[in-house]
């Protein structure tokens, strides 16, 4: 060893001595200072799963609720928040469930939380029931008239606007403002209390706009007025005209 | 020392580092949570076009499980309003939920068709952020979620710019890619992700895909399904029902 040493030029000999200091550096730190799951795949895959599945949880979840406030659940799962969890309004409940005595989950009071389902907009699926929170009892909190455990409505409506303002509006501006509803629709009575149950009707017969709309109408005067017999059919006439809107087209 | 007893260390250093490197690997099988199976779940999510209000109860739920700031912009799960008006028009907004300002009233003139997407990652079985990731960071779990190692993450956006949904971020706190996945740590729990818990009119709906009687199993059989940008073979778990051919 001594004699190869010798035999090499001396700058050699430092470069040799800088490798190893640096090999001996890398081993040190690659063994010992860095840790495993920076060398492993599958370890490194292993300790991010585990440190994700160890986040604290925030919602609780919806069983357990009622397990302490059994009454209104009993309440809500015969209404139509039956499939509304308790979270969905009350907020995260884990910190609750978690020490229930010092931390109390939200209870929103205010119009505004309603509306987030509520509130008229155009893009909810037809049959949701919304409301124009400018003409629908404005500056009242809602929970003053619904349980919002148990929301149907407290009264039978008084009009068809209460709950079908948008169409209310649409007609009071089209030719047919002065009809009331309950002129084309038949309203059972049932409707103002299960309103999804039973439904109201419309026109089934083409008879029944051609009374004002028929050429040969005796009500036809001044109104637009097709032939019944060539004009589309077989097709109900609100299945092609909008009576609601303006012009009706 | 001559050369030979030189070669004879170094073999020996070599091995006994090659020996120390297996055992720390074989070490984290006592990490693995033991009442959890991963192997025994596939992971995925139903929405039902048809059902959804447009609430935005998802997206709050959302920012308060998995602490993303609570202001707009930043969203694991977002849910975009389309209008396509009678001229072929579409516009499409992301929902305000209510950080700002209540819920509007919404009437719009000449409106075809109007509807809310509620969009989410949509955990890829071959997911492009992955496989941009310089560092290894994100990775796809056996149960098929798709999961961000804040620790290893050095927080390039490759993954932001790679992914054709948009559901990534840069957490403004952390500094790393941030993104749904799922609730991870409500799954193992055997919890249900946090929108899907308060979805109002469950139009969102999770189960395991490995379960015929879960409820995503029945979601897949009893609806006619789609899953978004089905061209770019990404093959998403996130399926959609009634959904219009305008969203992308």
């Amino acid at each position: 060893m001594g004699n190869i040493l010798k035999k090499l030029p001396e700058q050699a000999v430092r470069i040799i001595i800088l490798f190893v200091m640096l090999a001996v550096v890398i081993f040190v730190v690659r063994q010992f200072i860095l840790p495993p799951s920076l060398k492993d795949t599958v370890l490194q895959k292993a300790t991010a799963t585990e440190r994700e599945a160890a986040k604290d949880v925030q919602y609780a979840g919806a069983q357990i609720c009622a397990g302490c406030h059994e009454k209104q659940h009993d309440v809500k799962a015969g209404g139509y928040h039956r499939d509304l969890a308790c979270e969905s309004c009350h907020g995260a409940a884990q910190k609750h469930v978690d020490n229930p005595a010092e931390v109390k989950p939200s209870s929103p009071q205010k119009r505004d939380y309603c509306g987030y389902c509520h509130n008229y907009n155009s893009s909810r699926p037809t049959g949701f029931p919304q409301i124009n929170p400018v003409t629908h009892n404005p500056r009242k909190a809602c929970i003053a008239c619904h349980n919002p455990h148990n929301p149907t409505p407290p009264s039978t409506p008084g009009s068809c606007a209460a709950c079908h303002a948008q169409i209310e509006r649409a007609k009071a501006a089209s030719y047919h403002t002065t009809i009331t509803c309950t002129v084309c629709h038949t309203t059972p009575e049932k409707h103002k209390t299960s309103p999804r149950t039973v439904i109201p009707g419309k026109p089934d017969k083409r008879e029944f706009c051609g009374k004002c709309h028929d050429k040969e109408s005796r009500n036809s005067k001044g109104l637009p007025t097709v032939d019944m017999d060539t004009h589309g059919e077989k097709y109900v006439c609100w299945q092609c005209h909008y009576p609601h809107t303006l012009g009706g087209i | 020392m001559d050369r030979r007893d030189f070669l004879k260390n170094l073999s020996l250093v070599i091995s006994s580092g090659a020996l120390a490197g297996g055992l720390s690997s074989s070490a984290w099988a006592m990490i693995i949570n033991k009442d959890y199976d991963t192997s025994k779940h596939l992971y995925g999510m139903g929405v039902n076009i048809d059902k959804c209000i447009g609430c935005g109860r998802c997206m709050q739920a959302c920012k308060t499980e998995n602490n993303v700031p609570n202001v707009p912009f930043y969203y694991r799960t977002w849910v975009e309003r389309y209008v396509i008006k009678t001229d072929k028009n579409v516009s499409v907004n992301t929902i305000n939920m209510g950080i700002d300002e209540p819920s509007d009233v919404f009437v719009e003139k000449d409106v075809l068709r109007s509807f809310f997407v509620p969009k989410l990652c949509n955990q890829c079985d071959h997911p492009p952020c992955v496989q941009v990731c310089p560092v290894g960071a994100t990775f796809k779990t056996e149960d098929g979620v798709i999961l961000v190692d804040t620790k290893r993450c050095i927080g390039c956006r490759y993954c932001i710019q790679a992914c054709p949904y948009g559901a990534r971020y840069l957490h403004p706190q952390t500094r790393v890619a941030d993104k749904c996945n799922f609730c991870y740590h409500r799954l193992v729990k055997g919890l249900l992700p946090a929108c899907v818990e308060v979805c109002p009119t469950q139009a969102r709906l999770f189960g395991d895909m490995k379960s015929f009687a879960s409820p995503l199993g029945r979601f897949v059989r009893m609806n006619k399904v789609h899953v978004l940008k089905p061209s770019l073979n990404t093959d998403p778990k996130v399926y959609y029902a009634n959904l219009d051919g305008e969203v992308n």
